[in-house]
């Protein structure tokens, strides 16, 4: 066992909305930004209902690939791309974020009552190239993690917490079994 | 962790109809059944842990699918001194009178996982006020709200990882997993690393709060050491003449390692 073992994990319950959502949060980009796109999904429960508090946060490249080290997420200028966004779920389950369209992938953390520990994903955009990971999962799997683009600039990435179109959850190496 | 599953005949959620010792002893079935295979010793939250009614519909029922992170994984989110105004750190300032509750400072380190500190990241806070109640539309516990006090809080680690907050003690509070559950006071951690990977959010005790032993959030957690640390330690040092009194608290993120090891 290591001498630093990580501090548990712990839900983060029905009442995050009035303190981590914040002005802004969901809006990686100005809506009229002119790359700007938009990714929208549920959160959906093992019965196929609606998760209506459940917590996403989204991680990702610029357009060009570039990995971003950007303060000012919390007081947005407008200008500067910080690549994190947060966004919570309305009443229905539904999220939406605007930001921009990376090369491969956008990382996900889930949070939500109910759920003990975040959980990590990808949302893929349609254009990615298969990847080690993409390679390593089953074709019904591997759909969980590929977004959609019914049109242009309008990315769909449902998260099915459980049941039959279960999302492809992550663990990285670094984290205890 | 094993693909086995500790409580399939559970199926509702959110009944309230468990009575306490239900409860308890569901919980006492599954610490059996962990320890008969094995899964012991490490800060692991199960995301399938019946007692916690509402994780029935919401853990996933694969594993966890191992993976390399890619670049961007190793990397996380940036905050500059811009995004925290130093003042968000004091819950007890912002109105116009103080809060009603025991004023208190929690302090400590972040680290992670190989010991270092982790610097200039973003912890965010929330709690209930002293009865028991947030500040959220859909608490509807009887309790009043405190119109000065909001709970909320953020702030930016120091170059060796230290945080401090001021704020009340946060009151506990019902809620409905079973019948005559009782959340034990905590306070709400997000915590980011430099890494995605790291991400955490979690809860923070108090010490010889009795309603720990009945908590099955709390009690999720398999390791018996993990659970204690998320007690905070009263320390007279952090106590303040005719102001506050002190605890600490320190958090531990995962290492960056990318090579796992078996843990022993």
């Amino acid at each position: 066992m290591s001498e630093h073992p990580p501090t548990a994990g712990q839900t983060v319950g029905p009442f995050f909305g009035f303190a981590l959502p914040f002005a802004g949060s969901a809006q990686l980009v100005p809506p009229n930004h002119p790359s700007a796109i938009q990714l929208v999904g549920g959160v959906f429960d093992g019965d196929d209902q609606p998760v209506p508090d459940a917590l996403l946060e989204i991680w990702q490249t610029d357009k060009n690939g570039a990995s971003i080290q950007e303060g000012g997420s919390l007081h947005r200028d407008g200008h500067t791309f910080t690549g994190w966004g947060r966004a919570a779920t309305d009443n229905e389950g539904r999220y939406r974020f605007t930001t921009v369209r990376p090369p491969g992938f956008i990382a996900m953390a889930v949070f939500a009552r109910g759920l003990g520990h975040r959980l990590l994903t990808r949302v893929y955009l349609p254009t990615a190239v298969v990847d080690a990971l993409l390679t390593t999962l089953p074709e019904p799997r591997r759909a969980t993690l590929m977004a959609a683009e019914p049109t242009p600039g309008h990315l769909v990435f449902n998260v099915h917490l459980q049941g039959p179109r279960e999302t492809v959850f992550l663990r990285f190496p670094n984290e205890p079994a | 962790m094993p693909a086995r599953t500790y409580g399939s005949a559970m199926t509702s959620s959110d009944a309230a109809t468990a009575t306490q010792a239900e409860i308890n002893e569901e919980i006492a079935v599954i610490r059996k059944a962990q320890a008969h295979d094995g899964v012991t010793g490490w800060s692991v939250t199960p995301l399938d842990f019946p007692p916690y009614r509402s994780s029935i519909l919401r853990h996933p029922n694969q594993p966890l699918h191992i993976v390399d992170p890619e670049e961007v994984e190793l990397l996380g989110p940036v905050f500059g001194p811009s995004d925290v105004d130093p003042l968000e750190a004091d819950l007890t300032i912002q109105h116009t009178a103080p809060p009603i509750g025991e004023r208190i400072v929690i302090t400590g380190r972040v680290l992670d996982g190989d010991g270092r500190p982790v610097s200039g990241q973003l912890l965010e806070i929330w709690q209930a006020n002293a009865a028991g109640r947030y500040l959220h539309l859909r608490d509807q516990h009887s309790a009043p709200i405190d119109p000065n006090f909001s709970g909320v809080g953020r702030c930016r680690t120091g170059t060796d990882g230290t945080y401090r907050f001021t704020t009340i003690k946060p009151g506990p509070y019902p809620w409905r997993n079973h019948h005559n559950a009782w959340r034990p006071a905590h306070i709400h951690f997000s915590v980011f690393g430099r890494a995605f990977t790291q991400r955490l959010v979690t809860q923070m005790y108090f010490p010889g709060d009795p309603l720990l032993a009945y908590d099955p959030i709390y009690q999720s957690v398999v390791d018996e050491g993990a659970r204690h640390r998320l007690v905070a330690t009263y320390d007279h040092d952090v106590t303040s003449h005719e102001q506050h009194t002190g605890y600490r608290w320190d958090i531990v993120l995962t290492g960056l390692r990318r090579t796992w090891t078996e843990p022993a």
